[in-house]
């Protein structure tokens, strides 16, 4: 999702004819891409003026403590990355959290652990 | 089916309003993402299974409509019930039967579901005797939760389509003459005379001009255009054909902002069904002007935003911007004069088009005429959409239409106009929100968001994450804002984190005076506002962070130390309820009691406490 290897770069280079470095240069960009595989569930964790005031960062803290990864980081299973983003635009909402579509609104410290509790039985109810 | 003149539209919607009223039960469930998320998905879909069960066939006996973005995000979600326009909120996929039951089928009205004002203690029944919508003057927003945005027919209806079958019988300077003397200024925040910039571009000769919407909302805390995008795309649409017609373009281009992904499939639902009708496409509704909109999507960077990065960002390069020598009215996009409005400007244009610009230029006030959208957010009790004449106060907004602050804390600070804009306290409340009130109260309107913060809002903290935030997106071309933001940002950490030193304060200050004078774009120029407006406003939060390293609002991390005040803690056991250290312990009905040792200044407590029965105190002091 989202991810750019090395090859598709170069690759992208040499269709359209233009440098690898400014390939190179788009790719770091935009936040849209990535040059590192992502988890399969990536939490987005809004981090609006909104959200950020109603309590944003600890809420990024508390997803960081429950998953024991930080912000931009993958856990080992691939399962979840955590990102810390720019505003998602639900600010009545605030604080925001997306896993994947879903959008969770008014997101509490205590609801976190249910949160991913639910995300992991989603996956597990898929792949029976 | 193609309309091919403006004769054959107003007939085919004269014929669809008399089918639109044969249908007189209708639901129209709220489907902007503030109530997806609140789960109006599945509400729609339970109205559609309880019909099947009442052996009513939906489209014949009554309609469902997944309609845009009412505004009124706080309370989804939303669900209008007509003939009657119903107003019921928070409704769940639960409350559906008996809503078919009891309202469609009835005629009752549920009570539970009607919102209550807050002053009156009274339910309110429909949308107009809400005191959030009763302040409001919806132009722009007037479609907004009213049409169903994947069916033109219903824009249609609604008048749509008719400023631009005007507009085609009128000469290209006849339009812009009609915009310049609306006096429509750039709703994205610029808020340059529109009239003016279309009439540079038609003076340029060349043969490939273009017009642009600026999709890119980036600021954080604003969503007025995601709701515009996904709630009215025709009205954008239509109002950037009649730029292109006034200005001799041959193609437009909608930039569409990265997280917004439902925005960009109702657009692009909506350019397919403009082609099919015939107002996209050769030959526009016959008149022999050929136009098209092409979508581009943007890849999550905020200096996009700008113009002249959003340009290059359109011509396939990273989104940095470039010096303004030259107009983009002259050489903007791939070097041929481009028109970029805002996607809020562009919505304006068909009404003013259609309604004249005396009706338009009589709302509002002297240079700032019409009505601006804002995204009213924070810690208010009615969060949402509100769109206002120009002009309304600041206390109008925040007060009248968003109800105060929410638990009735203290009001201490407003921000506006995004990140470059700025906090102004409580005693500019009566300031006119427009253009020119905000500047030279040292801040700005900017593109539409309005913040409120309550007593539990630090300052220095707010500073901190705007400086947090531009450093992150600044592009890293010019060495003002690159190095600048970095130095701001290692001094505000400092403060915020109890480590500061003496005179870290003033260095702060003179960086950021620095940064304001040498920056190359808008963005980079007004990067320093949140510090300069705070330190203006708030001079004793930032001397009690350096000297005393004690942070009064409650928000910086062991700064603080937190007491139940016994007189007014009513032992509801809220706050221990909400704490996730368990730290706060007492009986139910009996003062309650922190122990500091165990709390991890997550503030939880604060904010469910319905009696401000907690104090923020310095550490140490018992």
């Amino acid at each position: 999702m989202h991810y750019i290897s090395v090859d598709a770069m170069r690759e992208v280079a040499e269709t359209l004819n233009i440098p690898q470095s400014r390939v190179y240069s788009v790719a770091t960009f935009y936040k849209a891409l990535s040059l590192v595989p992502l988890g399969k569930n990536v939490i987005r964790i809004c981090n609006g003026t909104a959200c950020n005031i109603r309590g944003s960062p600890k809420i990024l803290k508390a997803f960081e403590d429950e998953l024991g990864i930080k912000n931009g980081e993958t856990t080992e299973d691939g399962l979840f990355t955590i990102q810390l983003v720019n505003c998602l635009g639900a600010c009545a909402l605030a604080p925001v959290v997306t896993i994947n579509e879903q959008v969770y609104g008014k997101v509490r410290i205590k609801d976190i652990p249910g949160i991913i509790e639910e995300v992991k039985n989603n996956d597990s109810d898929q792949s029976r | 089916m193609i309309l091919t003149s403006p004769a054959d539209l107003e007939k085919y919607r004269r014929d669809l309003s008399d089918r639109k009223t044969d249908l007189k039960m209708r639901v129209r469930v709220c489907a902007g993402t503030g109530c997806l998320a609140g789960g109006s998905k599945s509400v729609y879909e339970a109205f559609l299974k309880e019909a099947e069960k009442h052996g009513m066939k939906t489209g014949i006996d009554f309609a469902a409509d997944k309609t845009g973005c009412h505004g009124f995000c706080e309370n989804g979600p939303i669900v209008q019930i007509d003939p009657q326009n119903i107003f019921y909120q928070h409704v769940k996929s639960e409350d559906v039967p008996e809503i078919f039951e009891k309202t469609i089928i009835g005629g009752e009205t549920i009570e539970k579901l009607l919102y209550r004002d807050q002053k009156t203690k009274k339910r309110c029944r429909n949308e107009e005797n809400i005191p959030f919508y009763i302040h409001q003057k919806r132009i722009v927003l007037e479609n907004c939760g009213h049409i169903d945005p994947a069916d033109i027919n219903d824009y249609i209806v609604k008048g749509g389509y008719g400023g631009l079958s005007k507009a085609l019988f009128m000469k290209p300077e006849e339009i812009i003459e009609e915009i310049i003397r609306s006096e429509l200024r750039g709703r994205g925040g610029g808020g340059f005379p529109t009239g003016i910039k279309w009439k540079s571009a038609l003076e340029v000769k060349s043969d490939r001009k273009y017009v642009v919407a600026n999709g890119d909302e980036g600021d954080p805390g604003a969503f007025m255009n995601r709701s515009l995008m996904e709630g009215d795309p025709h009205s954008i649409i239509e109002g950037m054909i009649i730029g292109a017609y006034a200005t001799g373009s041959f193609e437009g281009h909608i930039y569409v902002r990265n997280e917004y992904p439902l925005a960009l499939t109702n657009l692009n639902l909506a350019l397919k069904k403009a082609r099919d009708y015939g107002f996209l496409g050769k030959n526009i509704l016959g008149s022999g002007f050929d136009f098209d909109i092409q979508i581009t999507r943007g890849g999550g960077a905020f200096v996009c935003g700008e113009s002249t990065a959003l340009i290059t960002s359109i011509e396939g390069f990273a989104g940095v911007p470039r010096v303004k020598y030259i107009r983009s009215t002259e050489k903007g996009l791939w070097d041929a004069p481009a028109v970029l409005n805002n996607v809020e400007t562009w919505a304006n244009i068909p009404k003013i088009i259609l309604r004249g610009s005396d009706w338009y230029s009589d709302i509002g006030t002297e240079n700032n005429t019409g009505t601006k959208v804002f995204s009213l957010v924070g810690k208010v009790k009615n969060s949402g959409l509100v769109e206002v004449p120009l002009g309304t106060t600041l206390r109008n907004i925040i007060f009248e239409i968003g109800g105060g602050v929410i638990n009735n804390r203290e009001f201490k600070a407003v921000q506006t106009g995004g990140p470059s804009g700025g906090c102004l306290p409580a005693d500019k409340l009566d300031t006119p929100v427009d253009f020119d009130s905000l500047k030279k109260e040292g801040s700005m309107m900017g593109s539409g968001g309005i913040i409120v913060m309550d007593d539990h809002t630090c300052m220095v903290n707010v500073a901190c994450y705007f400086i947090d935030f531009l450093a992150e997106e600044c592009c890293g071309k010019c060495a003002p804002c690159r190095e600048g933001l970095r130095a701001m940002q290692k001094l505000l950490h400092g403060l915020t984190s109890g480590k500061a030193k003496p005179g870290d304060t003033l260095l702060l200050r003179d960086i950021a005076e620095h940064v304001k004078e040498t920056a190359l774009c808008g963005l980079g120029q007004t990067a320093a506002n949140p510090v300069l407006s705070t330190m203006k406003y708030f001079p004793e939060e930032y001397e009690e962070h350096e000297r005393e390293g004690f942070c009064r609002a409650g928000v910086c991390p062991d700064m603080y130390s937190l007491e139940i005040d016994p007189e007014l803690c009513t032992g509801c056991g809220a706050c221990a309820k909400i704490c996730p250290a368990e730290a706060i312990s007492g009986e139910i009905k009996m003062v309650h009691n922190i122990d500091m040792s165990r709390c991890v200044t997550c503030g939880s407590c604060i904010d469910t406490c319905r009696f401000n029965a907690i104090d923020v105190v310095r550490r140490g002091k018992k």
